[in-house]
């Protein structure tokens, strides 16, 4: 056992630092500005970050191995989300393990994953939703794609006797709702979903697996949530005065800020073993070594965020500091893949005692 | 980045499972009974006659000199083999290994590690908890000795004890992180007097008080320079706050996976909110486990922590109190009508957030070390 980063880990990190504090937002206002955005968009493209988990040989037959392990992938998304960056990352790389263990080139650039309503599960549709199946109407399926800031469509599955395979569902204009850096998209009325060719039935295992990389990536991008908010909130506390003092000096707020660094390193640790679990272990084990890391940093990350407008008081309940865009963003991360109660529930039936714990969800 | 055994690792716990399996004294899972504090010394020694204690600590005082990531295997296959935790005394070593000299380190570390000889810690006082340096036990020369006079609290293992390590002052004159010295002081003699102070979970045998009355102590026992006291106890408070020191790890997940087992066997009647108490305490005490291999992992270059031992207390007592509290939530009908254990693993949980140093106290040592945040 050696959990240390190799040195091309520790690269791979600082870059997407570079990338996330150059070209990221540094305040509210940046949100708007569509050619920062676009240009973060473009660093991120070239340097390949979003085809990580694509397969590594082009030609390979499904399942084959992906260019780089679940550990560097979860590296990127710990800086993109601590930088707030504002690129697609997340649905992209859900999107390309996908279309790796179905065995199928890769899609559209941007492309994301559809998910249910709650954000729980990917969206999954039975055979009769498919144009032809019917009456020949396209249907539009229900469900919203995360991530989705260009995804012109999203993969969903379709629930067959052999498996899930896999379908694209045309999208509609992204919406800004909740996450302020990652718009949701929303299949557009009128345009069904079309199975994806060649794509290799999924088993429940290909499916456990990747909920488990998702639930690795997702606890990453709370780990840097929480980093970058831990980082806010001390700057402010070292330079606002009240009664004639920092108020980083009086010891009820630096208890607080004291917590909010602990609960951000116990989730450092464990989110660090669930992106190795993701592609080291069984996929049972995977799923719950990542569904107690889910569990852990879905809790600390909410009262890591809350902590940081707690500390910038009037000014943290104001549209203009940055305190809220990531309690935002981590309430998504949160729930892509489900959050404390789902991953709670996972954890203990994984434990033998799932039958009793329908009351946990 | 590899979470997973080495080929040398994979042997090694190969080896010492084999061992675990005709070895387990079966003693309770965590110092919630005075069973346990009767059979620990034998379990020490047994482990240690093994070569399966010490592993992280040199040769030269007793130990394996295997990378400090070998703690971890071995906590996880004590749990594995439900076998007691090992006995938590690396802050005592480290103290001893930084500050003694040749003498001290060859006369007292070897029957430390190996268990033979029996350790207590003196230094919080009735009015020096969190305050420490406000410590008033007094160390008086007299020849080629040192006379110790003065009332110690809160002292963990002070009736299986041979040895304690006493703080005291020598020079009452100096500011008052300054006079304070450390000695190695036989619990074997008339004026010692260690009296037993029973815990909220009714356990006698673990924590004591100790009074000196002119107990003697050779000079030549002094742990460290006169003065170098206080160094001393920052090293070795720093090191009782680290859960790989400690090994409670395995005492927790020991805790847990009974608790998992019992509901698994015994279904009925369980709310969710005590299995969400349930699920929460193996959850922390995984992340626990994986934290203690991160910062261990971290030893391999060399990077030895210092306020960061604070961070692992906080953690650690999150996590014996999730454990704590998941005792009490599925132990709601045993304590009426069985026994106490529950309860009792519950009640002991709450020291954790004391003993070593309070959380306040840690909390500001992580605000003011780590964040750099300002001094009140």
């Amino acid at each position: 056992m050696d959990v240390r980063l190799s040195a091309e880990q520790q690269a791979l990190r600082d870059s997407a630092a570079r990338a996330a504090a150059r070209l990221g937002p540094s305040t509210v206002a940046d949100l708007d500005d569509q050619q920062r955005a676009a240009a973060l968009d473009a660093v991120i493209g070239s340097a390949g970050w979003r085809e990580l988990r694509a397969a590594a040989d082009a030609e390979a037959s499904a399942g084959s191995p992906p260019l780089a392990s679940a550990v560097e992938v979860a590296l990127v998304a710990e800086e993109l989300a601590r930088g707030l960056a504002d690129a697609p990352f997340l649905g992209p790389t859900l999107a390309a393990e996908l279309r790796r263990r179905a065995g199928v080139a890769a899609g559209s650039v941007a492309e994301t994953v559809l998910f249910l309503d709650d954000l729980s599960g990917p969206a999954t549709m039975d055979a009769t939703a498919l144009p032809g199946e019917a009456d020949g109407h396209p249907v539009t399926p229900a469900g919203v794609a995360v991530d989705a800031r260009y995804a012109p469509a999203a993969l969903a599955l379709v629930a067959t006797a052999e498996g899930a395979l896999l379908a694209s569902v045309p999208l509609g204009e992204p919406a800004r709702r909740g996450d302020l850096t990652r718009p949701f998209g929303f299949p557009a009325a009128g345009a069904g979903p079309a199975l994806v060719p060649g794509a290799r039935p999924l088993d429940p295992d290909d499916l456990g697996a990747w909920t488990a990389l998702g639930l690795a990536l997702t606890c990453a991008e709370l780990v840097g949530a929480m980093r970058g908010a831990v980082r806010l909130a001390r700057e402010y506390a070292t330079a606002r005065r009240q009664y004639g003092r920092l108020i980083g000096s009086f010891q009820a707020v630096q208890h607080l800020l004291a917590d909010a660094h602990v609960a951000t390193e116990g989730a450092r640790s464990i989110a660090l073993h669930a992106a190795w679990a993701a592609d080291a272990l069984p996929p049972g084990a995977a799923l719950a070594a990542c569904a107690a890391a889910k569990a852990y940093c879905a809790r600390a990350a909410r009262g890591v965020c809350e902590t940081a407008i707690q500390v910038h008081g009037g000014i943290g309940n104001t549209w203009e500091c940055l305190a809220h865009v990531y309690l935002r963003r981590a309430i998504v991360s949160a729930d892509v893949l489900g959050g404390v109660g789902p991953s709670l529930q996972r954890v203990l039936e994984h434990k033998g005692i799932g039958d009793l714990t329908r009351g946990l969800r | 980045m590899d979470f997973g055994d080495s080929p040398a690792e994979a042997s090694f716990r190969g080896r010492l499972r084999g061992w675990l399996a005709g070895h387990n004294p079966g003693l309770p899972a965590s110092p919630t009974s005075d069973e346990y504090w009767a059979g620990q010394a034998a379990w020490h020694q047994a482990l240690y006659d093994a070569g399966f204690f010490g592993l992280s600590w040199s040769s030269e005082i007793g130990g394996r000199g295997l990378p400090a990531v070998y703690e971890v295997i071995l906590d996880e296959e004590l749990v594995r083999a439900g076998a007691p935790p090992r006995p938590g005394i690396g802050y005592l070593v480290q103290g001893i290994v930084r500050h003694g000299d040749e003498q001290v380190r060859r006369r007292f570390l070897p029957g430390l590690v190996s268990g033979r000889e029996r350790w207590c810690q003196g230094f919080s006082e009735p009015d020096a908890g969190s305050d420490l340096a406000a410590l008033r036990t007094r160390a008086t020369r007299d020849g080629d000795e040192y006379l110790i006079s003065g009332h110690k609290i809160w002292t963990s293992y002070s009736d299986e004890a041979d040895w304690c390590l006493v703080l005291a002052r020598t020079d009452p004159d100096a500011p008052r992180h300054k006079g304070i010295s450390a000695f190695i002081v036989s619990m074997h003699q008339p004026g010692v007097e260690q009296r037993p102070l029973p815990m909220i979970n009714g356990v006698t045998r673990e924590f004591g008080q100790v009074s000196f009355d002119d107990a003697r102590v050779p000079a030549a026992s002094m742990v460290g320079a006169p003065g170098e006291g206080w160094r001393l106890a920052m090293t070795v408070v720093s090191h009782e706050r680290e859960p790989g020191e400690l090994g409670y790890v395995a005492r927790y997940a020991k805790v847990v996976n009974g608790l998992v087992a019992r509901v698994r066997e015994q279904p009925a009647r369980r709310s969710p909110e005590d299995l969400r108490d349930l699920a929460w305490a193996v959850v922390e005490t995984e992340m626990l486990r994986l934290h203690v291999c991160r910062r261990l992992s971290d030893r391999l270059d060399g990077v030895s922590h210092g306020p960061e031992g604070s961070v692992d207390k906080l953690l650690m007592t999150a996590t014996d109190q999730a454990v704590g509290h998941a005792a009490l939530a599925i132990g709601r009908t045993s304590h009426a009508v069985a026994d106490e254990t529950d309860l009792n693993v519950y009640l002991y949980s709450r020291a954790q957030s004391v003993m070593g140093g309070t959380s306040q106290i840690q909390r500001t040592l992580v605000a003011t070390r780590i964040l750099g945040l300002p001094a009140e």
